[in-house]
């Protein structure tokens, strides 16, 4: 069973930024990166083009050195699929500060639409929730609106969402792709000095 | 904007001299008083047999985050991270594990992320096990050919200041380093119970 979503991408992911206050965001290669840059960029935004399986573990990096300050992990099922034992290592760690949200639709973007695991029924939320994590499925507009305030929290456990989004690719809005320069941006952005 | 120095902030006070080489059987005690004379504040592995003593006495210091990994890939992409964040760590791992983080070493090369990491050597000397034996001699290669620089240890006595260099080169160098620490030094594998 799959259950396709219907949400703009591009809509989803400003409606689920907007307001982001301290939060520090690490978002996944291909579309949930064009997404977060669409949606405005910003010192604290860094964006992975590889790595893939990593962003969730990355942020779990990010959140143990920066305990007070909120980190989101955005990332696609494509990636998520890569890194889901990082399911259960951030679930053993617990880490209050971080949340990861899936933009789920049930495809690889960028490689032509091919379907995924979650679109031949395999849902993230129930793996993220039997590892541990607190996790939501997310269809509509009102379910990001009474998600978002949780991207604020750095205390209780962890969180995890899917935002099901549909199956559509909008035209690329490509963020910088040079590795050191969003290093080096986004650690001044957080006080320390380029070496 | 006033930026604090380059140096990450010190999570932890030495409590050891970093200078004591360490014995055949306490190297693992120089390296952890190395690892805090370095500022680490991360530590993540997958286990070894020849980590075992390190990962303890990382465990016993409130002031170390210790993570677990599922698989090693997932300490290259925490090192990023943590590093985004302003904190050093450290990856301990087995030679066999090297082989899981090949892709995931693309992250270091793009973004010049510094990784110190500690790899146990299989599959070299007196190894049983022929499984192994592929992935240990690969491990060099394997680094190198991801532009990790890769620093081989065999005498005990060598490990702590080898580390020790190696972490100045990852943390002050922005380099990816790895220390071979090779099956000779950690000795034989005891395979019964005689």
């Amino acid at each position: 069973m799959s259950k396709t979503g219907a949400l703009d991408r591009r809509v989803a992911v400003k409606e689920l930024t907007g307001d982001r206050r301290e939060l520090l965001i690490v978002s996944g290669l291909g579309s949930p990166s064009y997404d977060l840059f669409a949606a405005g960029d910003h010192d604290g935004n860094f964006y992975l083009w590889g790595a893939m399986g990593g962003a969730a573990v990355m942020g779990l990096g990010l959140a143990l050195a920066q305990p007070q300050r909120p980190v989101l992990v955005l990332t696609g099922d494509g990636e998520q699929l890569m890194g889901l034992g990082s399911f259960a290592t951030i679930a053993a760690k617990r880490p209050g500060n971080l949340s990861i949200v899936v933009l789920d639709n049930g495809q690889y973007g960028e490689t032509g639409m091919q379907r995924s695991h979650t679109g031949l029924g395999i849902e993230l939320h129930r793996i993220a929730s039997a590892a541990g994590l607190i996790a939501t499925d997310i269809h509509d507009h009102a379910g990001i609106a009474a998600f978002r305030p949780e991207l604020q929290k750095t205390s209780g456990s962890p969180r995890f969402a899917t935002i099901r989004i549909a199956a559509e690719n909008p035209e690329r809005a490509l963020p910088p792709r040079d590795g050191v320069f969003l290093k080096h941006r986004f650690r001044r952005h957080l006080g320390f000095a380029v070496s | 904007m006033t930026f604090s120095t380059h140096r990450p902030r010190a999570c932890f006070q030495a409590e050891g001299a970093a200078s004591s080489a360490g014995t055949a059987s306490t190297w693992p005690d120089a390296v952890y008083a190395v690892l805090k004379e370095a500022d680490v504040c991360q530590a993540c592995y997958v286990p070894d047999a020849g980590h075992a003593r390190l990962i303890d006495k990382l465990h016993g210091d409130a002031d170390v985050q210790t993570t677990v990994l599922t698989t090693e890939e997932e300490g290259v992409a925490l090192a990023a991270g943590a590093w985004l964040g302003g904190q050093r760590s450290v990856l301990l791992m087995q030679s066999s594990g090297v082989g899981n983080c090949i892709n995931m070493l693309s992250l270091l090369a793009s973004c010049r992320f510094p990784l110190l990491t500690l790899v146990t050597m299989r599959g070299e000397w007196a190894e049983f096990n022929p499984w192994q034996v592929p992935m240990g001699r690969a491990t060099p290669v394997t680094l190198e050919a991801m532009g990790v620089r890769v620093i081989r240890v065999d005498v005990a006595e060598e490990v702590a200041d080898t580390v020790s260099a190696a972490a100045a080169l990852a943390f002050d160098g922005d380099q990816a380093v790895a220390v071979l620490l090779s099956q000779r030094l950690l000795g034989r594998k005891r395979w019964t119970g005689k």
